[in-house]
């Protein structure tokens, strides 16, 4: 039997133990799936404290419900689903304060329709620095850094792998809301990873 | 069509839901544009830098009190 499909028949009898209620089998799942579910948090709520509560709200959500758990979808896709709402959730009950604007990142235009930026190409070397620590801590700062509306778009759609549909749902918008947020997101990070990636002229 | 007309629907062209004769035209005007040429590679780059990133959390560990507290919490529910 090869690893995957042992790690397979592991997951499945774990779900069927989780299915049926039982606190080990859901005890192994969150040492499992907990790392990832703590990151999407981490990511929407930019609070090490807060993730860890949306995480644990998340998980007490999903026992509970786990009658729900159809088992048409991965266990993983289902509890990542429960905690990014959950993040959401104290995201939104955090004392708001005015979020900055994202325009300052966004690409700016001649009166005649040109860019005024003249962009620099990346090295192309950007693939290996990517597999370094430093640069993936990078540019999780950067993510941090785009305002609250646009990096939940963000994370849901390009990290989180939501559809725009799903996405509206969760956070209340119009499907070519998220499109439009989606859109301004992925050009705000761009602009603000571009400086560490660009080619170095030696 | 302008370079900032085409920023506009880069989303929707790197999506695949671009109509045919839009797709054309956004072609026609990056062949022409170096510039709107490197900014896509990058918008197209951004988005898989993104995920790369978050593909793995580096070193976290899920602390055992988040274990305990969810099977507390459930234990409480339970009784």
């Amino acid at each position: 039997m090869t690893q995957s499909s042992a790690a397979a028949r592991d997951d499945a009898a774990l779900v069927a133990g989780f299915r049926a209620g039982q606190h080990d089998a859901f005890a192994e799942i969150v040492r499992i799936h907990g790392s990832r579910l703590l990151g999407v948090a981490r990511r929407i709520v930019r609070d090490d404290d807060l993730a860890q509560e949306a995480v644990q709200d998340a998980l007490v959500s999903a026992f509970r419900a786990r009658d729900k758990f159809a088992g048409t979808s991965l266990l993983s896709t289902w509890l990542h689903r429960i905690t990014v709402n959950a993040a959401l959730m104290k995201l939104r009950s955090q004392k708001r304060r005015a979020e900055d604007s994202i325009d300052a990142l966004l690409p700016t235009f001649k009166d005649d329709g040109h860019h005024r930026e003249q962009f620099i190409s990346w090295d192309e070397r950007a693939d290996t620095k990517l597999e370094r620590a430093e640069t993936r801590q990078m540019v999780r700062a950067a993510i941090d850094q785009l305002p609250d509306s646009y990096r939940t778009v963000l994370v849901m759609r390009d990290i989180e792998g939501m559809s725009t549909e799903e996405t509206a749902a969760a956070l209340g918008l119009t499907a070519n809301a998220v499109k439009i947020r989606l859109h301004r997101a992925r050009m705000a990070l761009r602009t603000l990873i571009a400086p560490h990636l660009q080619e170095v002229s030696v | 069509m302008t370079c900032r007309e085409i920023t506009d629907i880069l989303n929707e062209f790197v999506g695949g839901e671009l109509a045919a004769d839009a797709a054309a035209v956004l072609e026609a005007h990056l062949e022409l544009c170096p510039n709107c040429r490197v900014f896509l590679v990058q918008y197209r780059r951004t988005i898989e830098i993104a995920r790369a990133a978050d593909a793995e959390i580096d070193a976290v560990v899920v602390p055992q009190e988040l274990i305990d507290a969810v099977l507390a919490a459930i234990r409480t529910e339970e009784r």
